[in-house]
């Protein structure tokens, strides 16, 4: 393992790079060059980019420049990002990983490139992601899979993978995601870097392509927790675009990021240290434990009794509203259309399994089966009593602990195509995130280790609107260790 | 909860999602496994729990009936796949 040279601006965080802005040492326009070379050198053999806006990169790297001059730029003023290609960016194709986008250029931009926008960040392009972000491992999209950078042979974990990789590999020094069933932890966990799921509204979901409505939520991934607050702090916010958008102040998470951890009680659940978890990943997750315990972190065991039905009522609920989403694509007004249609239902139907892949495919199906005659008490309103017994599950564990604690995944990042021809192993591998979308609450996921060369992340879910204290708890473990340092040698 | 080719077809119709003949015994295969997964919800006896819909337990937000949006169709119609004099060209609906 190499420790980055502490020099090269590839190698900073967001926070230092901002502040290397700040201070004159560099132009936005001379840092967006420098990632766009690694993005022309690198991406090729990751396929983290689908799209690369180098044209219009620089055009707003020479507008931040100016906004500098003029004495108006913020913390995030010129620091490039990428977005996933999930969130519509005006005038940018926008494919969401499938051929059914793969020509759609987006008319309009989401709220979060709106916001992230206006803070002055620069968008250097749209990261690769699982098709309509359905998949764990980034390989259902339409543009191949993503290599993971610390193990080519390996996945770097999905839907937001392509983001996932680009941070790795320092292409990018952070990216959007989001998360509808552990889409960015999980991907953060597989790749080590930082990634967090808010609590659902805390972000606009407008003009982020809809796969599951009420589990969707966009969020940060860089290296840091400190950077993940910055960008953050920027994303979120009321929006009345989005009608399930929380309108509630966004606090100032960087300056809540230092508070001391002495008396923090942290909640380990027995369910998540139990069967299924690989004996190393616990060990290294277990060993970032006794860091927080000497941080001075209180532990308590807890349970969250009904965890093993989160899988079930997810594929259950996810894939109803996927069918319901999904039906907007219709070879009609905008999308992939079939050749010569005879009829309006040739149209529609050729159009659709023209253009979306076998997940996909295999999502609408069991969705448009729960959802039919006779089967919607069975399944539907089964799996949203579920969703309630497992959201009670956390208002309980939140009587007693602060924030919970344990794996992201159970496994370190798998071979490539391992689980891509098993739907359900593939969906296991989900097992820890998924419930925290069901209860809506946030989740974050910080580096803690290696197992061989692959990274481990521990998991922290918090109580509803507490980001700033899930980010305070994973910067205060970054300032005892180095894990979010490392990075693959490859990439160096 | 097992599934034929025959149910995905009709599943398929639905769904309006044309699926090749050789491609159904798969998607059954998958489909079946997938509701035996979901099946294990019902090893738990949920009498008398409300069903949670969202995740805040929050009512949709009503807004004032009042125009807010400009008229941008020749804008979004741009993107489109077949239009004419501003409409969404499909194949013949009535003879």
């Amino acid at each position: 393992m190499n420790l980055p040279s502490p020099t090269a601006m590839h190698d900073q965080t967001i926070a230092r790079l901002g502040a290397g802005l700040a201070a004159g040492e560099f132009s936005s326009e001379e840092l967006t060059r420098v990632f766009l070379a690694r993005i022309e050198q690198f991406n090729p053999g990751l396929n983290a980019f689908i799209t690369v806006t180098a044209e219009s990169a620089l055009a707003q790297a020479r507008a931040a420049d100016e906004r500098r001059r003029r004495g108006e730029a913020g913390p995030l003023t010129g620091v490039p990002i990428a977005h996933k290609d999930i969130f519509c960016t005006d005038g940018v194709r926008t494919s969401c990983g499938s051929r059914m986008l793969d020509r759609f250029i987006a008319p309009y931009n989401a709220t979060v490139v709106e916001n992230l926008a206006a803070a002055g960040v620069v968008m250097l392009g749209k990261t690769n992601m699982d098709e309509f972000a359905m998949g764990s491992s980034n390989e259902t999209s339409f543009y191949g899979p993503v290599r993971n950078p610390w193990d080519l042979d390996a996945v770097p974990g999905g839907s937001s993978g392509g983001s996932a990789a680009a941070v790795a590999a320092r292409l990018t020094p952070g990216a959007t995601g989001t998360d509808t069933g552990g889409s960015i932890r999980q991907p953060a966990a597989l790749c080590g870097i930082t990634g967090i799921k808010p609590t659902y509204g805390r972000v606009s979901r407008w003009g982020m392509i809809a796969y599951a409505s009420s589990l969707d939520q966009g969020g940060p991934m860089a290296r840091t927790a400190e950077d993940c607050a910055l960008l953050l702090g920027a994303m979120a916010g009321f929006d009345r675009r989005d009608s399930t958008c929380v309108d509630r102040p966004v606090p100032d998470y960087v300056a809540l990021l230092d508070r001391p951890l002495h008396g923090l009680k942290i909640g380990l659940p027995r369910e998540y240290f139990g069967e299924g978890l690989d004996g190393e990943v616990a060990r290294v997750v277990e060993a970032a434990i006794t860091e927080y315990r000497k941080l001075g972190a209180e532990m308590v065991e807890i349970s969250l009794p009904n965890s093993q039905l989160a899988i079930p009522a997810y594929y259950v609920i996810a894939p109803a509203e996927c069918s319901s989403n999904l039906a907007r694509f219709d070879g009609v007004r905008y999308g992939h259309r079939c050749e010569n249609p005879k009829d309006l239902l040739d149209l529609y139907t050729r159009s659709r399994a023209e253009g979306f892949g076998a997940e996909v495919t295999r999502r609408i199906l069991v969705g448009t089966f729960v959802l039919s005659a006779g089967y919607y008490d069975a399944y539907y309103l089964k799996a949203q009593q579920i969703r309630r017994l497992i959201s009670d599950d956390f208002r309980r564990a939140f009587d007693q602990v602060d924030v919970i604690a344990g794996p992201t995944s159970p496994t370190v990042a798998f071979n490539l195509g391992e689980k891509v021809d098993d739907p359900i192993t593939m969906y296991l591998s989900d097992i820890y995130t998924i419930a925290v979308n069901l209860a809506g609450l946030p989740g974050l996921s910080l580096p803690v280790g290696f197992v061989g060369q692959r990274p481990v992340g521990l998991q922290l879910i918090g109580n509803y609107f507490a980001e700033d204290q899930l980010l305070n708890v994973a910067h205060r473990y970054q300032q005892v260790t180095d894990w979010h340092q490392r990075s693959p040698v490859a990439f160096a | 909860m097992s599934l034929g080719p025959a149910e995905v077809a009709k599943i398929a119709h639905l769904a309006r999602l044309a699926i090749r003949e050789q491609d159904a015994p798969a998607y059954a295969r998958n489909l079946s496994a997938i509701l035996d997964l979901v099946a294990q919800m019902n090893a738990v006896d949920t009498t008398g729990v409300a069903p949670m819909a969202h995740p805040l337990d929050m009512a949709q937000r009503p807004r004032a009936d009042e125009v807010t949006e400009a008229n941008q169709r020749e804008h979004f119609q741009a993107i489109a796949p077949r239009v004419e004099a501003g409409l969404y060209l499909v194949p013949k609906v009535i003879e």
